[in-house]
């Protein structure tokens, strides 16, 4: 199930025709490998080569770049603690260790259950709640010991499916517009509109 | 009660929806743009505006559009990968008004013709990324987007783009480095701007979400208007994020000039003081790659030349508050760690140099500190940037690496004691 199949490879498609260049949807694409195996597999980052057109070591390259695409397996949560300055200021590296001790995990690891991954980030723009947290990039703030422990029971218990999807699912809005405009329309279009202007001076 | 611009419409808390946008002036501005107005008339309100930049370096937005090179295509891109730690306002932006966003990245579009417009924003946001998908769904259904807007003849497409985690992409020439599937390595200067070489060659204009979010109202009141505000070249209002250990963290829209950090920090409609029984050790007026500001310099209004005067710069707009139950070395430490982790990796001073100063601040911050340790620092400082002055010297392909050494500086002059108590007793007098 790594390669694009179904109803993703068309979202796959879709992302791709939207660019002038279709190697701007490579990040797209990674997300959407990750929310369809959690993760951006070797599989599908030689598809993304050849839906791109570029190659496997192209798209690794570009994958591994970025911290928010994972190259192994996660937990169905990632949950992210900002301990940056404006979180740190406010008790951050605090709310990390209670964060390891409720999840009994060590920071980078994941939790046996495969549930939880607990990762330490830098600065999430959510400083006006700190000390903050993002479950797969949800926002949680600001957090204290017992407040934490209640936002794992109630991801474990299922209270926040609505709010938090699984890992990798990003964009739960699709885009529903008419294709886009071919740009040698546009153009031909922008040239009519020069030309235009010219006479009218 | 200063004019509120971008922030207008976040008394509400419906603010996302089409219906409170429409409802509040939504589309007006985009209207009269391409109904009643050619593209240079647009640039023009722009320019007469004096809108500087919200992304961080305060460039005139007009006077970067009229720096595009004239060719048959050219790209308009959005910043919103906001990262700059203690940063928030573009964050609040997408969520809380993105059709106003839409409206500010399409009046962009008409105003520098543009054939392709792509707003990328930081992918962390994962409820921003589907409030603006749905706005920009929303507005090609009623013909903001798309072939002839509103009956004009102007077409354009927005396509939205989720970043993946790389402070870095914040630079424009990473931004589009990543944008054509890349890693986000900022590009070789010259050419110094993406209006000349940028999105796949072709010329290019980078705008930050704040920045063109200003524009419906530019568009709606005029210019001159907008130029009233403030005063100098600070014009306007801008959103400041005022974090850290104030009593009431926030973002606050204020007309620029018109108040004081003191106002900021203490004001009762604003960040209401410190914790009782706390002094204010020192405050960062402008995300963390800014020069810190100490008690004496409360004074100074937030404007984008007095800062500057007083040595630091309002950058994006972020007010960042260490009382004295901090410890400035271990601040200096982060601030210095957060560089380290998001450098690129192409440039040798950025990359060995904010890896070491990360060390051996850490080094420092848990006793194992060195006497010649301050001298190591500063020296490393001025590797990556000569004379560690400010604005500061580069010696890298971008300023990420000589965002470094202003906090390092700052803190090692300002609280030389704290960091000589860390090495010789291996202690922190904040403990």
């Amino acid at each position: 199930m790594s390669r694009f199949t179904g109803e993703m490879l068309s979202r796959a498609e879709e992302l791709v025709s939207l660019y002038p260049d279709p190697r701007s949807a490579t990040i797209p694409l990674c997300h959407l490998a990750q929310e369809q195996d959690g993760y951006v597999t070797n599989e599908a980052m030689a598809h993304i080569a050849e839906l791109v057109g570029s190659s496997a070591a192209e798209v690794q390259g570009t994958a591994s770049f970025y911290d928010m695409l994972k190259l192994e397996p996660v937990g169905q949560y990632v949950i992210g603690v900002c301990t940056n300055i404006a979180c740190m200021l406010r008790g951050a590296y605090e709310l990390l260790e209670d964060a390891e001790a409720v999840l009994d995990t060590p920071v980078g690891a994941t939790t046996p259950d495969g549930l939880f991954t607990l990762e330490e980030v830098e600065c999430i723009a959510h400083c006006d709640r700190a000390p903050a947290a993002q479950v797969n990039y949800r926002y949680f703030g600001p957090l204290d010991r017992p407040s934490f422990e209640t936002l794992v029971a109630k991801l474990r218990n299922g209270e926040l499916d609505d709010e938090v999807p699984p890992h990798g699912t990003l964009l739960r809005v699709r885009r529903e517009a008419p294709g886009v405009i071919p740009m040698e329309e546009i153009d031909r279009y922008r040239a009519q509109e020069a030309e235009r202007e010219k006479q009218s001076d | 009660m200063t004019e509120r611009i971008v922030g207008a419409r976040l008394q509400y808390e419906d603010s996302a929806t089409l219906e409170r946008f429409l409802a509040t002036g939504g589309d007006d501005g985009l209207r009269k743009a391409v109904l009643e107005m050619r593209p240079e008339e647009v640039a023009a309100e722009v320019m007469t505006a004096n809108l500087l930049g919200r992304g961080g370096a305060g460039f005139e937005a007009g006077r970067k559009w009229s720096m595009l090179r004239k060719a048959p295509r050219r790209y308009l891109v959005i910043n919103g990968d906001e990262s700059e730690p203690a940063t928030f306002k573009d964050h609040l932006l997408v969520e809380r008004d993105p059709h106003q966003l839409v409206e500010g990245a399409t009046i962009a579009a008409y105003a520098i013709e543009a054939s392709f417009v792509v707003i990328y924003l930081r992918g962390e946001f994962a409820l921003g990324l589907e409030r603006v998908q749905q706005a920009i769904n929303e507005a090609y259904a009623r013909n903001a987007l798309g072939r002839s807007i509103f009956g004009s003849s102007f077409s354009v497409d927005i396509v939205l783009q989720p970043g993946a985690g790389a402070y870095i992409c914040g630079e424009e020439t990473s931004l589009i480095e990543s944008l054509e599937g890349k890693r986000g390595f900022p590009r070789i200067k010259p050419p110094y701007f993406p209006a000349v070489i940028g999105l796949y060659g072709e010329p290019t204009i980078v705008n930050n979400v704040e920045t063109v979010s200003n524009l419906p109202w530019i568009i709606n009141r005029g210019g001159e208007a907008f130029k009233e505000l403030g005063q100098g070249r600070s014009t306007g209002t801008r959103l400041f994020a005022l974090s850290g250990q104030v009593q009431r963290p926030g973002p606050y829209e204020v007309e620029m000039t018109k108040i004081t950090f003191r106002d900021l920090i203490y004001g009762k409609e604003y960040g209401q003081g410190l914790h009782p029984d706390r002094s204010l050790l020192a405050f960062i007026p402008g995300g963390v790659s800014a020069p810190w500001f100490f008690p004496e310099h409360l004074d100074i209004p937030l404007g984008q030349d007095e800062v500057a005067k007083a040595g630091s710069m309002l950058g994006s707009g972020s007010v960042i508050v260490m009382d004295d139950s901090s410890c400035p070395v271990r601040s200096a430490w982060r601030i210095a760690r957060f560089f380290a982790r998001e450098s690129c990796g192409q440039c040798t001073p950025c990359r060995e140099g904010g890896a070491w100063i990360d060390k051996i601040l850490r080094r420092i911050e848990e006793g194992e500190g060195r006497e010649a340790d301050l001298d190591l620092l500063l020296d490393l400082c001025d590797n990556i940037s000569p004379g560690i002055k400010w604005p500061p010297a580069q010696t890298t392909i971008c300023v990420l690496g000589p965002s470094i050494p202003p906090s390092v500086n700052a803190a090692i002059q300002h609280f030389r004691d704290d960091f000589l108590i860390h090495i010789k007793e291996g202690r922190c007098p904040h403990a």
